[in-house]
């Protein structure tokens, strides 16, 4: 499904990605983990297609195709979708307009048939039960003033509308609480299927025991030092990220 | 002799008859309210860009047009001025051309006591409120615009809300321009007087139906007695040409609540003007705006909020959207007496511009005489915010689309705040279809 080959990305002068290797399967669940400052988050962006960064060598393939190559909102249209650390506050366009443009705008790329606004109101009521939102948020300002946790859910709600290929959650459980953590990782986890890819970027291994990942990879210094199944992130929970200095020391050497 | 001097001696002798004609049948002291007005309008001339309060705009296209006064049209239908009507169970005052038509308005559910009624019926019935209050608060002594206003006063609407009526169902003020062979002039004069404990909401609507150059030159004066609430609303939707110039002049009193919202969203040339004065304490202003324009539009909004009391609040916010080469003015004071302690007042003037060519001049003045007492002021001019075009971007929607959206966004901040269901939608529609976003 997915393909990062040798990914280099800058943002202004500073290097932040220098060549990240990783290769994500349908079905698959990733965790990136690695500590504050690795490139987690940019890796997270650059996906999505953020244009303050600047790739400098290295390709992404999705399905096949030059992500690259795709303006944010094709990115979107293909299947890609970004969970994002910081959801952006829109004042004065509600929810409901917001996602129900974002979902028609998806299908008609696709060449499927628009929702109309009775089927629109009917899905999104279904997946807000499921994340237990109150639906007076689809009236609500995007994410305006939104709590924390119901920021991260509102993201979590629009992926379960959204129905993406390859979903990446950036620190999506920071700053939220046990109860809204349970309610957003049983959402995520509904979304497991065989035909679509989940990368969970988080910092912490916490959200690893609700998500559990078919792989985990550590990000250090703009690379993936070091790969494996799930008891990497029980190792690093236990041992803190000391545990990758040597992969790290060995990567800079290299360099 | 100037063609702007040409045309005021022209427009005091059109006044002169017009006075001459009306005056068998008008109450002396309006005659002479009339008469002095039309003094003072010549005394005066139109304003130039050298005066402070003009400095953004130039008059120059009213002044040098030939306008005369807007006669009675033929008669218009239910369907044409359908799209207009916010809702059919508002109470209506409908005025073509300025002259008031009692078959397209609807008054029969004026609650018992009150008074919704066109000026110059009410001038009949009401003599001796109307003689105490018209021309008390819209000052016109040293504005053109209002001073020509009062020297062709004929009609217009007349609110009298008396002590502690309640008028639950909104009123509707619609005014339709339909001329477009030669240039006219309607002077609407509208006089709302709420009493002690009263409640009520007034919308102005200003269209015009034709192409072609047409002036509107309206005054309101609203006076809020000691306890009443009155939420006033203004729709601007002149047609292409048209030129708009209005003043709302009003006057609250002890633990009185005032607001506004104007949207203005058509015409050619438009100057708005609101004046408030807090006169007693305990008094509570509200002022929302929101202005769009393209194209060469000019839109000016001049308002002015007087403390002149302790323990009053006043919150304004105005947003402008330019595109293309529009130029927008904002100019908000914010005056505090030397006695009016513990006055909290806030002002903001946020403005999205679209293009390198459009313009705003904008000029919060805040101008302190207390000491004690919390205001806070600013401005904003800015593009689309790109962190929000990414988010949406980043969901599907393409950059055109989510551009549209941001701009919808950005206006419906003033129009989510009104609480009337009718009129938030007719705004929400037509910043839907500005923005091409019908579908939604």
């Amino acid at each position: 499904m997915l393909e990062i080959k040798d990914l280099h990305a800058r943002a202004e002068e500073a290097e932040i990605l220098r060549g990240v290797n990783l290769t994500v399967n349908a079905g698959e669940v990733h965790a990136i983990m690695g500590p504050n400052g690795s490139g987690k988050s940019t890796l997270a962006h650059v996906l999505a297609g953020r244009e303050d960064y600047e790739v400098t060598h290295g390709e992404i393939l999705f399905q096949g195709k030059d992500l690259l190559e795709m303006e944010i909102d094709e990115r979107a249209c293909e299947g890609v979708f970004l969970a994002y650390q910081y959801p952006v506050e829109v004042p004065g366009i509600s929810c409901k307009y917001f996602l129900k443009a974002a979902l028609n705008s998806i299908r008609t790329y696709r060449g499927e048939k628009r929702c109309s606004a009775k089927e629109f109101l009917e899905l999104a009521k279904d997946k807000m039960q499921m994340l237990g939102m109150d639906k007076s948020l689809l009236d609500r300002g995007v994410n305006e003033g939104f709590s924390g946790g119901e920021k991260k859910r509102n993201e979590i709600f629009q992926m379960a509308v959204l129905q993406p290929k390859l979903a990446i959650l950036d620190e999506t459980d920071s700053g939220l609480d046990i109860d809204a953590l349970r309610i957003v990782a049983d959402g995520v986890n509904s979304l497991r299927s065989a035909d679509r890819a989940i990368i969970v970027v988080t910092h912490y291994q916490r959200l690893l025991e609700y998500i559990v990942p078919d792989k985990v990879h550590v990000l250090a210094d703009g690379r993936i030092v070091r790969s494996g199944d799930k008891t990497l992130a029980w190792e690093l929970e236990e041992k803190g990220y000391a545990l990758v200095e040597g992969e790290r020391e060995a990567v800079q050497t290299q360099a | 002799m100037i063609a702007s001097d040409h045309n005021i001696q022209r427009i005091s002798d059109e006044c002169a008859q017009f006075h001459a004609d009306l005056e068998s049948a008008t109450p002396p002291w309006l005659t002479g309210l009339r008469r002095d007005a039309c003094r003072r309008f010549a005394d005066l001339g139109f304003p130039t860009t050298r005066q402070e309060e003009w400095r953004f705009t130039n008059v120059k296209c009213i002044a040098e047009t030939e306008f005369t006064l807007a006669k009675i049209a033929a008669p218009l239908s239910r369907e044409t001025i359908s799209p207009f009507v916010l809702d059919e169970d508002y109470l209506r005052l409908v005025f073509v051309n300025g002259h008031y038509v009692g078959d397209l308005s609807a008054t029969e559910a004026t609650p018992q006591g009150a008074v919704v009624s066109c000026l110059s019926a009410a001038l009949a019935d009401h003599p001796a409120l109307i003689e105490d209050h018209l021309g008390q608060l819209a000052s016109d002594e040293s504005a053109c615009f209002a001073a020509l206003n009062s020297a062709f006063i004929r009609d217009g609407a007349f609110i009298h809300v008396p002590r502690g009526v309640v008028v639950e169902r909104p009123i509707h003020l619609l005014f339709i321009s339909t001329d477009n062979c030669s240039p006219t002039a309607s002077h609407p004069r509208n006089l709302i007087i709420a009493q002690r404990d009263t409640q009520a909401t007034i919308i102005e609507s200003y269209v015009g139906l034709n192409d072609g150059v047409y002036l509107t030159n309206a005054v309101t004066e609203v006076s809020v007695a000691e306890n009443a609430v009155v939420d006033h609303c203004k729709l601007q939707q002149e047609s292409a040409d048209g030129y708009h110039v209005a003043t709302t002049q009003v006057r609250q009193q002890r633990a009185s609540r005032f607001s506004s919202h104007y949207f203005s969203l058509g015409g050619q040339l438009v100057r708005n003007e609101v004046d408030v004065t807090l006169d007693d304490e305990g008094c509570v202003c509200t002022l929302g705006g929101l202005y769009i324009a393209a194209g060469n539009q000019h839109m000016d909004n001049r308002t002015r909020i007087d403390h002149a009391k302790p323990h009053c609040d006043s919150h304004e916010l105005y947003k402008g959207i330019l595109d293309d080469r529009a130029k927008g003015v904002f100019n908000g004071k914010i005056y505090v007496h030397p006695n009016a302690q513990k006055t909290d007042a806030k002002q903001s003037n946020r403005v999205l511009l679209l293009s390198d060519d459009a313009v705003i001049d904008t000029k919060p003045q805040l101008e302190i005489y207390a000491d004690d007492v919390k205001c806070t002021h600013g401005a904003t001019v800015g593009q689309i915010d790109e962190t929000a075009l990414y988010y949406l971007r980043s969901r599907g929607i393409s950059e055109d689309l989510a551009r549209s959206l941001l701009v919808y966004a950005f206006a419906n901040e003033i129009a989510s705040a009104l609480k009337l269901e009718a009129v938030r939608e007719h705004i929400e529609r037509f910043l839907l279809t500005g923005q091409s976003l019908t579908e939604l």
